[in-house]
């Protein structure tokens, strides 16, 4: 079936007669283009080109086209060729190949890089601007539909509530209670091993007992949340926008805010403060085992010295922040799933944005704490 | 004998396929000529994508033989049914056209997967195309999210026709088409059919497609191809489900003429 393409180009006097032959396939584009373009030189070169198709045995578009854009010459060196011969078969792949590619659109010049980046540079400037009237826009949503729910307290949808609260709390119990045990054991082997040269190994525990409670506990809670929840929330809700699930609900009258995220940010704002609790206890008893197995602290001692070491005061910083924490990651992730538009591309972007960016606001957030609670002496 | 690779373009030989207990398609037989049109008509959820989708090997087989362009295909997805892929153009019933890409990458994905050539011959050939279905050649920088419902279908065949199969799969090509675009369509698919010597197989419910472009019709039922011929022969046909097909009051409403 497949002959090995030819191409003939042949002087008889003015005229330069083509004669293509062999099969003219997509398969044996590679050879067919080295063919074409060999000739090509030739083609501008004559007065007059005829182009007999009498030996091609297989054809193509693609053979077509070649053939086609051959015959077509350059504007200038004057009028198109003759073509003969084309088997019957193939006359209406010649005439059809003869319509395409006639109006090329001018070729979009290739814009200058600087402004490229300062045009992006703008844009993401706009874009930040716009990025807060959504957060605010969701804020106030979501507080609308608080205030219904007060009202009303029957339209709060338990049901998916206590399914949010879970899939995103009692599921993610055993992950959050590993990696701060984890946490907590290395910072008590960190302690133990560098305040052993000063002969301060006892304040190791102090140094685990507030920097769990105030700080590493809730922050690394809120961290796991918004990669583990949050990016859930963003790929649900942003492929219930692309299949028009949420257009489906506005039409029937119910608010998609009411509907999905009020639960979602509920169950959050319930869930974190508990996870951060046992997140916390996990990471003192991880500190509390490395104590006893690599500091030679017993249970008893340790206890003691975090009884001294830490106040209720330093518990209700941690567990104060968490809920603020929840909020935030659930605005934001509820926000970008809405933002998701057709492609599975979006989707994609989408969920990476609303994790990097709720963990950003996370530690953002978590500063601004730290000052609210240095200057009224917490 | 007649070497019957030349006069087939697609054998299928007592094929079933099933999904856990459920039989879908028992052994059924079917033969496609080359350089026709054949249209698949049967039941909502009867087992013509189904069907498809086991020739071109998406869906296993318990038994029975495929053969395509003489070739015969093997049980399940595998290197020797992709190597097949260029074989045959396939216009999936939503497009299935890959939304990071424009609709000019779209058509030229095939092409360079599959062939080693220039990037403006690439272009060339992809403007090519799109102009072949019927499309402007501006609308190759649109992402498929910018694009109706009919300006999908005719990118997907455009990508389905990017390597020039000999043959083409459609499943329910006027599914969703105003009938005017779907009418063009169909005239579309005629015309190409005609200039690129096509066999076309063709999933459809479409009344109108059938009559017009379809050189023979079959008619999936109970698992079994029941009737197949040309449309005037399936009218006459007595079996009680291809009667209530054909002559049911939908299309006794829409084709008086066909009584």
């Amino acid at each position: 079936m497949n002959a090995e393409p030819l191409l003939a180009a042949m002087p008889s006097g003015d005229v330069l007669e083509l004669r293509p032959a062999g099969s003219w396939i997509a398969a044996n584009v590679s050879k067919l283009e080295a063919l074409s373009g060999s000739v090509k030189a030739d083609v501008d070169r004559s007065r007059a080109v005829k182009l007999d198709m009498s030996g091609v045995s297989e054809l193509d578009t693609l053979g077509a086209w070649l053939l086609e854009k051959l015959s077509r010459r350059s504007p200038s060196t004057g009028s198109p060729a003759e073509i003969v011969g084309v088997a019957d078969n193939y006359s209406g792949l010649m005439d059809e190949v003869r319509h395409v590619n006639r109006h090329n659109p001018a070729p979009v010049p290739a814009p200058n890089a600087a402004l490229l980046r300062l045009n992006d540079l703008g844009k993401a400037t706009v874009g930040a601007r716009e990025d807060i009237a959504i957060f605010l826009q969701m804020l106030g949503a979501l507080f609308m539909a608080l205030i219904g729910v007060v009202r009303r307290p029957r339209s709060l949808r338990l049901t998916s509530l206590v399914y949010q609260l879970y899939r995103i709390g009692w599921q993610a119990i055993p992950i959050i209670i590993l990696i701060t045990f984890l946490i907590g054991a290395i910072i008590a082997q960190q302690g133990f091993f560098h305040f052993r040269r000063f002969g301060a190994e006892s304040y190791t525990v102090d140094m685990v007992g507030i920097l769990v409670l105030r700080e590493l506990g809730v922050l690394i809670v809120a961290i796991m949340v918004a990669g583990r929840s949050g990016s859930a929330y963003t790929a649900e809700l942003g492929s219930m926008k692309m299949r028009e699930e949420i257009d489906a609900l506005s039409t029937m009258g119910l608010d998609p805010v009411d509907v999905l995220i009020l639960p979602r940010v509920m169950a959050l704002v319930i869930a974190l403060p508990i996870l951060a609790f046992i997140g916390s206890i996990a990471a003192l008893y991880g500190g509390g085992l490395v104590a006893q197995f690599y500091g030679d602290m017993g249970p008893a001692i340790y206890l003691a010295r975090l009884h001294e070491a830490i106040s209720v005061t330093h518990f209700k910083v941690g567990i104060l922040k968490a809920p603020f924490m929840a909020l935030v990651i659930g605005i934001v992730a509820c926000s970008e799933g809405l933002r998701v538009k057709g492609s599975a591309e979006s989707l994609g972007k989408q969920t990476t944005t609303s994790v990097v960016k709720s963990i950003f606001l996370v530690i953002v957030l978590d500063g601004l704490f730290a000052i609210f609670f240095a200057s009224i002496g917490m | 004998m007649v070497d019957t690779s030349q006069t087939f373009a697609i054998r299928v030989r007592d094929l079933v396929v099933g999904f856990g207990r459920q039989i879908v398609l028992d052994h059924l037989s079917l033969d496609v000529r080359r350089g026709e049109i054949l249209g698949l008509v049967g039941a909502s959820g009867g087992g013509k994508s189904v069907l498809m989708r086991t020739i071109i090997g998406l869906i296993p087989r318990r038994s029975g033989e495929i053969e395509v362009m003489g070739e015969p295909i093997g049980a399940t997805h595998d290197r020797s049914t992709r190597s097949l892929a260029s074989q045959w153009g396939i216009l999936f019933q939503q497009g299935a056209l890959f939304s990071s890409l424009t609709v000019r990458q779209n058509i030229q994905f095939p092409l360079r997967e599959n062939l080693v050539l220039s990037q403006q011959l690439m272009d060339e050939i992809a403007t090519a195309k799109l102009e072949m279905v019927g499309l402007r050649p501006q609308d190759g920088d649109k992402y498929p999210a910018e694009l109706s419902g009919g300006m999908t279908k005719r990118v997907a065949l455009a990508r389905a026709l990017a390597l020039d199969p000999p043959i083409l799969f459609l499943d329910e090509p006027t599914s969703g088409l105003d009938p005017i675009a779907a009418g063009d369509f169909d005239a579309l698919i005629k015309t190409l059919q005609r200039t690129l010597g096509l066999t076309v197989f063709m999933v459809t419910h479409d009344l109108a497609s059938l009559t017009t472009v379809c050189d023979r019709v079959a008619a999936l039922a109970d698992g079994k191809i029941v009737a197949i011929g040309p449309m005037r022969e399936l009218l006459q046909s007595e079996h009680p489900w291809v009667r209530a097909y054909f002559h049911g009051k939908r299309s006794q409403m829409l084709q008086p003429q066909m009584r």
